[in-house]
C-alpha cells in the first residue's frame, strides 16, 4: 500500500471514529443535560440514568480511541491539538470525569442531597463536554493560528470567537435533541409523553442555531479550503433535520431518532470533507497548516496499524452492536427493575 | 516553579492517584470471576453473595480508575507535545491498540456485568466478567509494553530528515523483555493488592462476627493467593532488577545507593545521605549481596554512580545524569520491606488457617491495618520505576525538559494542576466513603444494585 493511500486511509478512520463518538456518546451527552429537568422524581431519573447506564462507558471509549488512533497515526497532529486547546481540552476531561463518577456514585447512597448533587454533576458534566468538543470542532474548521513549527500560537480565548461558540452551542443543541429522542426510545408512560413533548421544543431551537451555522461557515468561506468539495452533503444534514421535525411532530419516535442521528453523521461528514487533506488549518500562513502528509507517522507504523485495525474494528463492531441489541428493551419506572 | 517541575509535577500527581486505583481493578476482576465461576458450577449461595460483595467493591473502584484513565491518555499530548512528535510513531501505537483492544472489552463486558444479571443468559454474564478481567490486565499490558519501550528502546531508528525515532521492528516492541518483566510484577501485583483488601475486609467482619462463614472463605482464599502473587511479585521484580542492571545500570546503582564502581559489590541495608542526595554520610553494609541481585552471582562487577555519571557525560555531553537518590533509595526499601512483610504476614495466615480455627484469632482485630501496605508500595513502586529514569525521559535518547508543550504557560498549568487536585481530591472523597460504606455493611446490602431497595441495610444517612 503506498504512503498517501494509507495517510489517506488513517484520515477516513479517524473520521469514523470521531462519528462514532458523536453519534454514541451525542445521546449519552443529551441525556445528561437532560436528566435534572426532565426526571422530577427519582425513580424517575433514576429510569433515565439506566437508559445509557450499560453503554456510556463504552461509547466514550471512541473518544480514547480516536485520541489513540490521532497519536499513533498522526503524532504532530495529536501535540499541537492537545497542547493547543489546553485548557479547553482540561474543562473537557473534567466535564467528562464529573459525569462518567455520578453515573457510577449517584445511586449508592439514599441520601436525597448526595443524589441530587450528582445529578447536576452529570448534567453540567455533560454540558460542558458538549459545548467543548463543539467548540473544539468548529475552530478546526475556522483555522487556528500555527506557527512554522506546527506550535499552537493562540490561548484559550482564541477559541471563544463567535464562529467557535456558535458552534459549541449547536452541538449542545443537537445532542439535545439527540438524548431526547433517544430517550423516546427507551422510556415508558408519562416520562415518555413528557420528552416527546421537550423534543418538538427542542428541534426548533436545534434548527435556527444549525442553519445559522450553516450560513456562518459559508459565508465566511470557511468551505471547501481542502481539495474536497462537500457538494450535496451538508444540503442533505439540513434536509435531514427538517424531516425529522415532521417525525417528532407525529411522534414517530424511532425515525425521528434515525433522522437526527444523519444529522450528526453527515454534519461530521462535511466537516472532514471540507478539511481534507488538512488536519488542523493555520491561520497565521496556510503553508504552516498541518497536513495528513507533514503529520503523520512512518509508512512502516500506518501499515502496521492498518492491519489491527482491520482485524479488531470489525470484532468491537460487533459486540458493541451485539450489547445495544440485548438490551433494547425499554426502561420502567419499577424500582426492582432499575440497577443504578 | 518552571514549565517542566509543574509539568512533572502533574503527571506525578494524575499518574500516582491513578494508579492507586488500577491496580485493584486488575487483581478483584480475576476473583469476582473465581466466585461467580464457583457459583456456577456449585449453586451454593455464598459464592453468588461472595462475588456480589466484592464486585461492588471492585465496581466503586473501577470508576475512577475509567475517569481519571482519560486523564492519562490525553496528557502526552496535552503536556508533552515535544515528547509526542519525538516518538509517536512508536509510542502512539500500543496506546491506540491499548484503546481497541482493551478499552472497548473491559467497558462493554461490564455493562453487560452490571446490567445483565437476569436479562441475559448465565453463561453469558459469568463470560462478560471474565472479560472484564481479562480486558483491564490487556489494558495493562499495553501500556506496560509503551512505558518498557521508554525504559529500554528496542526496534527503532532515528529519523535523521525529521528528526524523530521511528518504529522498524513492531515485534521488538511487543516482545521487549523490559515491557513483559513489568506486566508480570505488575498484574501480579494487582493480585496481591487485591488479596490484601480481601484480607482486611474479611478480617474486620470475622473480628465482629458477621458473615463468617462467608468472609472466612475471602479471608483464605485472600491468603493463600496472596502468598503465591507476592512471590510472584518478588521473583518479577528480581528478574527487573537484572534487566536494569543491563539497560538502565544508573537506575540500578541509584537504587543502591551504590557510589563507587566494586567487585563484588556490597548491599546497603541503611544509607544516609547528605542534603544534596549525592553524597553518602553513613551506611550499614552487606557484603556481596548486590552482585547477586544484579547477576545471580557473588562476585559480579557493579558499576557505581559516579563512574556511570562520567561514562554518561562522555557519551551525551556535560550534565547531570544522576536521579535524585533519596527517592529512588527510599522509595524502593519501603516498597521492598512492605512487600516481604506481607509475604511473611499472608504466609503466617495460611499456616495458622491449617493448624486451627482462624476465626478466634486475636489478631483478627488488626487485620483492616494491613491496607496501608499495599497501597504505599503500589505508590512507591512506580514513583521509583519514573523518577529512576530521571533526566531521561526516554532512556538515552530524549530529556524530559526537552519533552514538555513548549507553548503553554505557567498559569496554565497552576490552573490544571490546582483544577485537577480538587477534583480528584473530591474523587477520593466520595469514593473512601462509599467503599467504606459497602464493605462495612456487608453482603446483603450488596446484593441490591441501588441502595434504595435496602436502605435499612446501608443507611440513608451514615
Amino acid at each position: 500500500m503506498s504512503y498517501e493511500f494509507l495517510q489517506t486511509l488513517w484520515f477516513i478512520l479517524i473520521a469514523v471514529l470521531w462519528i462514532g463518538f458523536f453519534f454514541l456518546e451525542g445521546f449519552d451527552f443529551g441525556v445528561g443535560m437532560l436528566l435534572p429537568f426532565l426526571g422530577k422524581k427519582d425513580v424517575e431519573r433514576r429510569a433515565i440514568i439506566n437508559s445509557i447506564g450499560s453503554v456510556w462507558d463504552g461509547n466514550e471509549v471512541w473518544l480514547l480511541t480516536a485520541g489513540g488512533a490521532t497519536f499513533a497515526a498522526f503524532p504532530h497532529w495529536y501535540a499541537t491539538m492537545f497542547s493547543g486547546f489546553y485548557l479547553a481540552l482540561f474543562l473537557l476531561l473534567v466535564g467528562l470525569i464529573l459525569r462518567g463518577i455520578s453515573f457510577e456514585y449517584r445511586s449508592k447512597d439514599a441520601a436525597p442531597a448526595w443524589r441530587n448533587r450528582f445529578d447536576w454533576m452529570i448534567a453540567i458534566g455533560s454540558f460542558m463536554s458538549a459545548l467543548l468538543l463543539g467548540a473544539a470542532f468548529a475552530n478546526l474548521a475556522r483555522g487556528v493560528p500555527i506557527n512554522a513549527d506546527m506550535m499552537f500560537t493562540g490561548n484559550l480565548f482564541t477559541l471563544l470567537n463567535p464562529y467557535g461558540l456558535l458552534g459549541g452551542l449547536t452541538t449542545v443543541a443537537i445532542f439535545l435533541l439527540h438524548g431526547a429522542n433517544f430517550l423516546g426510545l427507551k422510556l415508558e408512560g408519562e416520562l415518555r409523553e413528557r420528552v416527546n413533548t421537550f423534543a418538538k421544543k427542542l428541534w426548533v431551537v436545534t434548527t435556527v442555531l444549525y442553519i445559522a451555522l450553516g450560513v456562518f461557515t459559508y459565508a465566511a468561506g470557511f468551505w471547501a479550503r481542502g481539495i474536497v468539495n462537500p457538494g450535496i452533503v451538508p444540503i442533505a444534514a439540513v434536509a435531514v433535520l427538517l424531516v425529522a421535525g415532521y417525525f417528532i411532530n407525529r411522534k414517530m419516535e424511532g425515525w425521528s431518532f434515525i433522522m437526527v442521528a444523519l444529522n450528526i453523521v453527515l454534519t461530521q461528514v462535511t466537516f472532514f470533507s471540507m478539511t481534507f487533506p488538512n488536519v488542523m488549518l493555520s491561520t497565521t500562513n496556510p503553508a504552516y497548516s498541518l497536513t495528513i502528509y507533514n503529520a503523520s507517522s512512518s509508512q512502516y507504523t500506518l501499515t502496521v496499524m492498518s492491519i489491527v485495525a482491520l482485524i479488531f474494528v470489525p470484532i468491537v463492531l460487533a459486540y458493541q452492536g451485539w450489547t445495544y441489541y440485548m438490551f433494547r428493551k425499554r426502561i420502567s419506572n419499577d424500582k426492582k427493575e432499575l440497577v443504578y | 516553579m518552571d514549565l517542566v517541575t509543574l509539568s512533572r509535577l502533574q503527571f506525578a500527581l494524575t499518574t500516582v492517584y491513578h494508579w492507586l486505583f488500577v491496580p485493584l481493578t486488575l487483581g478483584m476482576g480475576w476473583f469476582v470471576a473465581f466466585m461467580q465461576t464457583r457459583y456456577y458450577q456449585t449453586g451454593d449461595e455464598t459464592w453468588r453473595k461472595m462475588s456480589k460483595f466484592w464486585g461492588k467493591l471492585f465496581l466503586i473502584n473501577f470508576a475512577i480508575g475509567v475517569v481519571t484513565g482519560i486523564v492519562q491518555e490525553f496528557q502526552f499530548g496535552m503536556n508533552w507535545s515535544e515528547y509526542s512528535r519525538y516518538v509517536g510513531d512508536i509510542f502512539g501505537a500500543p496506546l491506540a491498540i491499548e484503546a481497541l483492544l482493551a478499552f472497548f472489552m473491559e467497558s462493554t463486558f461490564l455493562g453487560i456485568w452490571v446490567f445483565g444479571e437476569g436479562r441475559v443468559p448465565q453463561k453469558v454474564h459469568l463470560a462478560s466478567i471474565w472479560l472484564v478481567a481479562i480486558g483491564s490486565n490487556l489494558s495493562a499490558l499495553w501500556i506496560l509494553l509503551a512505558n518498557g519501550w521508554m525504559q529500554h528502546p528496542v526496534g527503532y531508528v532515528i529519523n535523521e530528515v525529521n528528526g524523530r525515532a521511528e518504529l522498524v521492528n513492531f515485534f521488538a516492541l511487543i516482545s521487549n523483555p523490559r515491557g513483559w518483566i513489568f506486566f508480570w510484577h505488575t498484574i501480579s501485583d494487582g493480585v496481591l493488592m487485591a488479596a490484601m483488601v480481601l484480607i482486611a475486609v474479611s478480617g474486620y467482619h470475622i473480628f465482629r462476627k458477621q458473615n463468617v462463614d462467608l468472609f472466612k472463605r475471602s479471608f483464605v482464599i485472600g491468603s493463600v493467593v496472596g502468598l503465591i502473587a507476592g512471590v510472584l511479585v518478588f521473583l518479577g521484580g528480581h528478574t527487573m532488577g537484572q534487566y536494569m542492571y543491563e539497560t538502565q545500570p544508573m537506575k540500578f546503582a541509584a537504587i543502591e545507593a551504590h557510589w563507587e564502581t566494586s567487585q563484588p559489590a556490597d548491599f546497603s541495608i541503611i544509607t544516609i545521605g547528605d542534603l544534596s542526595g549525592k553524597r553518602e554520610v553513613w551506611s550499614w553494609r552487606m557484603p556481596a549481596v548486590l552482585s547477586f541481585l544484579a547477576c545471580n552471582n557473588f562476585d559480579c562487577k557493579v558499576t557505581g554512580v559516579y563512574d556511570i555519571q562520567a561514562e554518561y557525560e562522555a557519551a551525551y555531553g556535560p550534565g547531570d545524569y544522576i536521579p535524585l537518590m533519596v527517592v529512588t533509595y527510599w522509595t524502593f526499601r519501603i516498597m521492598m520491606t512492605f512487600g516481604f512483610i506481607m509475604m511473611g504476614i499472608t504466609a503466617y495466615f495460611v499456616w495458622a488457617n491449617l493448624r486451627g480455627d482462624i476465626t478466634k484469632a486475636k489478631w483478627m482485630k488488626w487485620t483492616p491495618a494491613l491496607l496501608i501496605l499495599p497501597y504505599l508500595a503500589n505508590a512507591s513502586g512506580w514513583i521509583l520505576t519514573e523518577m529512576g529514569r530521571q533526566p531521561w525521559i526516554v532512556q538515552g535518547l530524549l530529556k524530559v525538559q526537552d519533552a514538555v508543550s513548549p507553548n503553554l504557560t505557567t498559569v496554565d498549568l497552576l490552573i490544571s494542576l490546582i483544577g485537577y487536585t480538587v477534583v480528584y481530591g473530591s474523587l477520593a472523597v466520595a469514593m473512601v466513603k462509599l467503599m467504606l460504606k459497602y464493605a462495612k455493611a456487608g453482603p446483603d446490602a450488596a446484593m441490591h444494585e441501588s441502595v434504595d431497595v435496602a436502605p435499612a441495610l446501608v443507611g440513608a444517612d451514615d
